[in-house]
C-alpha cells in the first residue's frame, strides 16, 4: 500500500477505523475457506459516508476493495486482495427499525443474521433465511452470497426477502433501489442484481427486508432408508401430498457413521440415508401433517420412522446433524462443495459423487437438502499431501460437471467466489456471462470491487480484456 | 493459476517449534467458520477480528507457519483474551481454542521471558495460601486500622495514570479476621453417620480471601454426612500460572499437590469449592500427560476432582423448611471456569431447585464472564469493566436478591461493583447460601 493512500485514509476515517500493523492484518487474511491473503490495509467503517469516502480514494487510487461480514463465506469470496483494502463492515451492525405493521426490518449490512432473529421473536415475527451459519454471518454477507437454508424448500432464499438496498457505487456515490413494498415494478430490479453479487458490483450498507410472522409450532420426522431412492421418493410422496415441508435434510451412510463415532446419538449403522423432515404450523396441523410425512416415508419403503415426541426430542434428532461438521474435521482436512442439481437426479447425482470418490481415493461424505436439490459432498483429505490435493481438485472438478451435466449448478448457496471460478463458464450461457462482464464494467469501470472473484477476466493478476 | 488451485494449495504444516505451543493439529482443525466470533466477549465490544478466537489462533497459527515472529505485539493480543472459555462451547470441530491461547502464552513467556511484575507475584505470593498470606499482611494492617476510611476520598484524588491504584484499593476485600488453612484441622468429622470420605482442595484465594465462604463449606459437607480431609502443605491449583503462561511452574504445583492427595488414602471425591480450582485440577491430566512419572497419577486425580456445585448435587442436598417460608429469589452468575471450561451447567440448577425457599430467577447469559477473568479487570480495566456493566445489567433485570456463584474473581468483581453502586443485592458463596438456608436445624 503506497504511504499517501494509507495516510490520507487515516486522515479521512479518523483514528480507530484504520487498521494497518501486521498483527492486524493477519487476522483478516481469510474467509472460511482455506484462501488466505494479506490485506495492505484493514478499514472499519462506521457509517455510509465512511464506506464513500473509502471507496473515493480507492477509486481514485485504483486500490482493489474487498468487502468483509464475518468472513463465514465458504467460496473465498471475502478473501483479501493482495496488499488491498478489506473493508470490514462489522461495526455498521445497527437494526435501524423494525415495523410489524408493514413486516419490514431496516438493518445495517454488519448486523448478524441470528440478532436480527432475537430482535424479531418479541415481535412474533421472523426472517425466513436461515443459512446453517447464521450464527455469525452478517446480513450483509447474507445478501452478497444470496444466501439460503435448511428450510428455503418453503420460503426461498434471501433474494425473496430483500425489498430494497442502499448501495455505495464503485465511485463512491450512494444509490437507493427497491423500496418497502412487496409489488414494486418500478423500472428494472436493480435490487436483485446486487444480491448475490459477492461484493463486485458495490457496497451494500442499509438493506430492507421482508419478515413474516413466526409459525406456532414445529415438529420433526426422521425416516432411515437402505437406499438414498427412498429417501427421494419419500420426500417426493410428501409434497404430493399436500404437505410442503419446512426442511427435508439428508444425511448419507459416511456422516453417519463419522457422526456415532464421536458420540451416539441413536442414529442406526449401515443405512444409506436418513432423512429428517421438518413440519411446522399451528399443533392441530402438525398432527395432521407429520402423519402425513410419517405415512410417505413408510410407503417409500423407509426401515424406520419416528416422529420427535416433543421439542427436547427434536432437538436431539437434529443434534445429530448439526455434528457431522464436527466429525468430519476429525477425519482429516475438508473441502465442501455445494452443488444443486433437479430434485429427480438426486440418487444419480449421489452415485456419480461416489464414484468420484472412489476413483480418486478420497472419502465423500454427502449431506444436503433434498427438497431444493442443494447437495454437499465433502472431499476428505490431508492438505499437507501434494499429490492428494491433485486428486482433489480433480474430483471436484468432475463433481462440477457431473452437477452441469444433469442439468443442476456449480452452487446452490455458498457462491462463486475463488472455489467456482474457473468453472462459471461450463454453468452460464455465453451470452449471459457477456452481459454480466458488460454490467460490471458500466459499474466497476476500474475493477476495484473484488477483483478476481466471479470472473476470471477480473483477476488483475492475469491478461484480461478487461483492462 | 487456476482459482481453485490456488485455494486448494498444499501447505507445509508446523515450520515452528517451540516448547509448548499447542498442537499444531488443533489449529488444523479450526475451519475459521466464525462461529466463536459472536459468543466471544472481547469481540462482542469491539467487532474486531483481532480480539476474537478465531482470530488468536490465526496469529497462533501464523507463529507456527513462520509467518509472524515471537514478538511482544503479538503477544499482547493473546493476553486480551479473558480466558473464558465460551468460545469452547460452541467450536462445531471441538477445537480446544481457550486451552490453545493459553498453551501459547507459555511458549511466549519462554521465548520471550516475562516481566519482573509476573514472576513476583506468580513465582513468589500467588503460589499457595501461607505466601498469600504474607503478601497480604500489610492489607491486613492497613485494614484493621481502619486505614480505608482515610485512603479512598484521596486516592479519588490521584491522577488518572495512577487509576491503577485506586481500582486495585476497590477490589480490595475487607479481608477475613483469618486465613481457614490454619485453622481448619487435617480431619473434620462427619456430622452424625460418615456416608463419604471428601478430600478437600482448599484453593489460596478462599482460604485467604473468603475464608467464611470455605468454612461453610466444610460445614455443609459435614452436615451432609461427609468427613472432610485437608491436607496440609496445599500449594496453588496453578490456575494464575496458567492463565499467565507459566506452565513450568504450574506444572511443578500439580506434582506435589497429586502426591499429598495421594497420601490421604481412599476418598470418595476430591471437591473444590472454587470453580478455577477445580478446573484447574481436572486439567492437570492433559499437563501432564506426557511426564512419565504422573501421567497416569494425574489420571487418577483429575478423575477424583469435582466441582462443589457437582458434588452437592450428586449426593443430592436439598433442604425444605415446609411451607411458609419466605421465598429468596436467586440468580445465578456462573463462573466461566465451571460453565464453559467444565461444562457443568445442569448441577448448581438441580441443586438450587431442591433448596426449598429458594427461587430460581435465570439471567441472560448466566455464563458470560464478569470482567474478573484473574487479573485481566487489573491488566484490562477498561474491557473489564464494559463486561462488568452489561453483567450487572442481566443480573438487574432479574430482581433477584441473591447472586449465587463460586468463583473467587467473580466474587470480588461482584462485591466491589454492587457496593461502588451501592446496589441492594447481595453477592454470595452457593456454601454461604446452603449454611443460611439450613438454619440451626440438627
Amino acid at each position: 500500500m503506497k504511504p499517501d493512500v494509507m495516510r490520507e485514509l487515516k486522515e479521512t476515517l479518523g483514528p480507530g477505523r484504520v487498521l494497518d500493523s501486521v498483527v492486524d492484518r493477519t487476522t483478516y487474511a481469510y474467509d472460511a475457506t482455506w484462501g488466505e491473503a494479506l490485506p495492505g490495509v484493514v478499514v472499519l467503517p462506521q457509517s455510509t459516508e465512511d464506506v464513500v469516502a473509502t471507496l473515493k480514494i480507492a477509486n481514485r487510487e485504483r486500490v482493489p476493495v474487498v468487502p468483509r461480514g464475518a468472513a463465514s463465506g465458504l467460496s473465498g469470496g471475502a478473501v483479501p486482495a493482495v496488499d488491498g483494502i478489506c473493508l470490514s463492515l462489522t461495526r455498521m451492525n445497527q437494526i435501524l427499525e423494525i415495523s410489524s405493521d408493514e413486516l419490514i426490518a431496516v438493518v445495517q449490512p454488519g448486523v448478524v443474521n441470528m440478532d436480527l432473529q432475537e430482535a424479531l421473536a418479541d415481535f412474533g415475527l421472523f426472517f425466513p433465511p436461515d443459512p446453517a451459519s447464521w450464527y455469525m454471518a452478517t446480513l450483509g454477507g447474507n445478501v452478497a452470497e444470496n444466501a439460503g437454508g435448511p428450510r428455503c424448500l418453503k420460503y426461498g432464499v434471501t433474494k425473496d426477502f430483500v425489498l430494497g438496498l442502499e448501495v455505495v457505487l464503485a465511485d463512491g456515490r450512494v444509490m437507493r433501489t427497491g423500496g418497502r413494498t412487496i409489488k414494486n415494478v418500478a423500472g428494472y430490479d436493480l435490487t436483485s442484481l446486487f444480491i448475490g453479487s459477492e461484493g463486485t458490483l458495490g457496497v451494500v450498507t442499509e438493506i430492507i427486508v421482508k419478515l413474516l410472522p413466526k409459525p406456532a409450532a414445529k415438529t420433526t420426522v426422521m425416516g432411515v432408508f437402505d437406499e438414498i431412492e427412498q429417501a427421494c421418493d419419500a420426500v417426493n410422496r410428501v409434497i404430493t401430498s399436500g404437505v410442503l415441508p419446512l426442511t427435508t435434510e439428508i444425511m448419507d451412510g459416511d456422516c453417519i457413521e463419522a457422526v456415532q463415532r464421536q458420540m451416539d446419538y441413536g442414529l442406526p449403522s449401515d443405512v444409506d440415508a436418513v432423512l429428517l423432515i421438518d413440519v411446522e404450523g399451528w399443533p392441530e396441523s402438525l398432527e395432521r401433517e407429520s402423519a402425513i410425512v410419517t405415512q410417505a416415508c413408510q410407503a417409500a419403503g423407509a426401515r424406520e420412522v419416528r416422529r420427535a415426541r416433543d421439542e427436547g426430542e427434536a432437538e436431539q434428532l437434529w443434534a445429530g446433524r448439526r455434528a457431522i461438521s464436527a466429525a468430519l474435521s476429525n477425519l482429516g482436512d475438508k473441502l465442501g462443495e455445494d452443488i444443486a442439481v433437479p430434485r429427480s437426479k438426486i440418487p444419480e447425482m449421489v452415485r456419480r459423487i461416489r464414484a468420484i470418490g472412489k476413483k480418486y481415493e478420497l472419502p465423500t461424505p454427502v449431506f444436503g437438502h433434498i427438497g431444493d436439490g442443494n447437495l454437499h459432498p465433502y472431499l476428505i483429505c490431508d492438505r499437507t499431501d501434494t499429490e492428494m490435493m491433485e486428486r482433489v481438485r480433480k474430483a471436484a472438478g468432475e463433481i462440477f460437471a457431473a452437477a452441469i451435466e444433469l442439468g443442476g449448478t456449480l452452487t446452490g448457496e455458498h457462491g462463486i467466489g475463488l472455489a467456482k471460478r474457473d468453472y462459471l463458464d461450463k454453468a452460464l450461457h455465453p451470452l449471459a456471462r457477456e452481459q454480466m462482464l458488460a454490467i460490471k464494467r458500466v459499474l466497476d469501470p476500474n475493477n476495484i470491487l473484488n477483483p478476481g472473484k466471479v470472473f476470471e477476466e477480473t483477476d488483475i493478476s492475469s491478461p484480461s480484456p478487461f483492462d | 493459476m487456476n482459482s481453485l488451485e490456488a485455494l486448494t494449495r498444499p501447505i507445509n504444516g508446523q515450520q515452528v517449534f517451540s516448547p509448548e505451543l499447542p498442537d499444531y493439529d488443533f489449529l488444523r482443525h479450526c475451519v475459521r467458520c466464525a462461529r466463536c466470533l459472536p459468543v466471544c466477549p472481547t469481540y462482542q465490544e469491539t467487532a474486531l477480528e483481532t480480539q476474537s478466537p478465531r482470530g488468536r489462533l490465526s496469529l497462533i497459527k501464523a507463529v507456527e507457519d513462520g509467518a509472524l515472529p515471537f514478538e511482544a505485539d503479538v503477544e499482547a493480543h493473546l493476553y486480551h483474551c479473558l480466558d473464558c472459555r465460551m468460545c469452547n462451547t460452541v467450536c462445531p470441530a471441538s477445537v480446544p481454542i481457550g486451552e490453545s491461547i493459553l498453551a501459547a502464552r507459555a511458549a511466549f513467556g519462554e521465548r520471550l521471558g516475562r516481566p519482573w511484575w509476573r514472576r513476583l507475584v506468580f513465582r513468589h505470593i500467588l503460589i499457595s495460601a501461607d505466601r498469600l498470606g504474607w503478601a497480604m499482611l500489610p492489607v491486613r494492617i492497613y485494614q484493621r486500622l481502619g486505614l480505608p476510611r482515610l485512603i479512598k476520598p484521596l486516592l479519588s484524588l490521584l491522577p488518572k495514570q495512577l487509576s491503577l491504584l485506586r481500582r486495585m484499593e476497590a477490589l480490595l476485600p475487607p479481608l477475613s479476621p483469618y486465613a481457614l488453612h490454619k485453622k481448619l484441622s487435617v480431619v473434620t468429622p462427619a456430622n452424625g453417620k460418615r456416608k463419604y470420605r471428601v478430600g478437600f482442595f482448599l484453593g489460596c484465594m478462599m482460604s485467604q480471601l473468603f475464608a467464611e465462604e470455605s468454612r461453610a463449606t466444610v460445614n455443609v459437607l459435614t452436615r451432609a454426612g461427609c468427613e472432610v480431609i485437608t491436607p496440609r502443605g496445599q500449594l496453588c491449583c496453578g490456575a494464575p500460572q496458567d492463565d499467565q503462561g507459566d506452565r513450568e511452574q504450574l506444572r511443578a504445583f500439580a506434582r506435589q499437590n497429586i502426591s499429598l492427595f495421594e497420601e490421604i488414602g481412599e476418598v470418595d471425591v476430591i471437591v473444590s469449592d472454587c470453580a478455577a480450582c477445580s478446573g484447574m485440577l481436572k486439567e492437570y491430566v492433559e499437563l501432564l500427560h506426557d511426564d512419565p512419572e504422573f501421567s497416569s497419577r494425574a489420571r487418577a486425580f483429575s478423575d477424583q476432582i469435582k466441582d462443589i456445585f457437582e458434588w452437592y448435587d450428586e449426593i443430592g442436598l436439598a433442604v425444605d423448611h415446609g411451607d411458609g417460608t419466605t421465598p429468596i429469589s436467586v440468580t445465578i452468575h456462573d463462573a466461566c471456569h465451571l460453565a464453559n471450561a467444565q461444562g457443568i451447567r445442569a448441577p448448581q440448577r438441580k441443586l438450587l431447585g431442591r433448596i426449598q425457599p429458594v427461587q430460581i430467577v435465570e439471567m441472560q447469559d448466566p455464563s458470560a464472564c464478569c470482567g474478573s477473568a484473574g487479573i485481566y479487570n487489573i491488566t484490562h480495566s477498561e474491557m473489564a469493566d464494559k463486561r462488568l456493566q452489561r453483567k450487572l445489567e442481566n443480573i438487574q433485570a432479574t430482581g433477584a436478591g441473591v447472586v449465587v456463584t463460586n468463583g473467587p474473581g467473580c466474587l470480588l468483581q461482584l462485591r466491589a461493583a454492587v457496593q461502588e453502586r451501592d446496589t441492594n443485592v447481595q453477592i454470595k458463596h452457593i456454601s454461604q447460601l446452603l449454611e443460611e438456608v439450613m438454619g440451626e436445624e440438627s
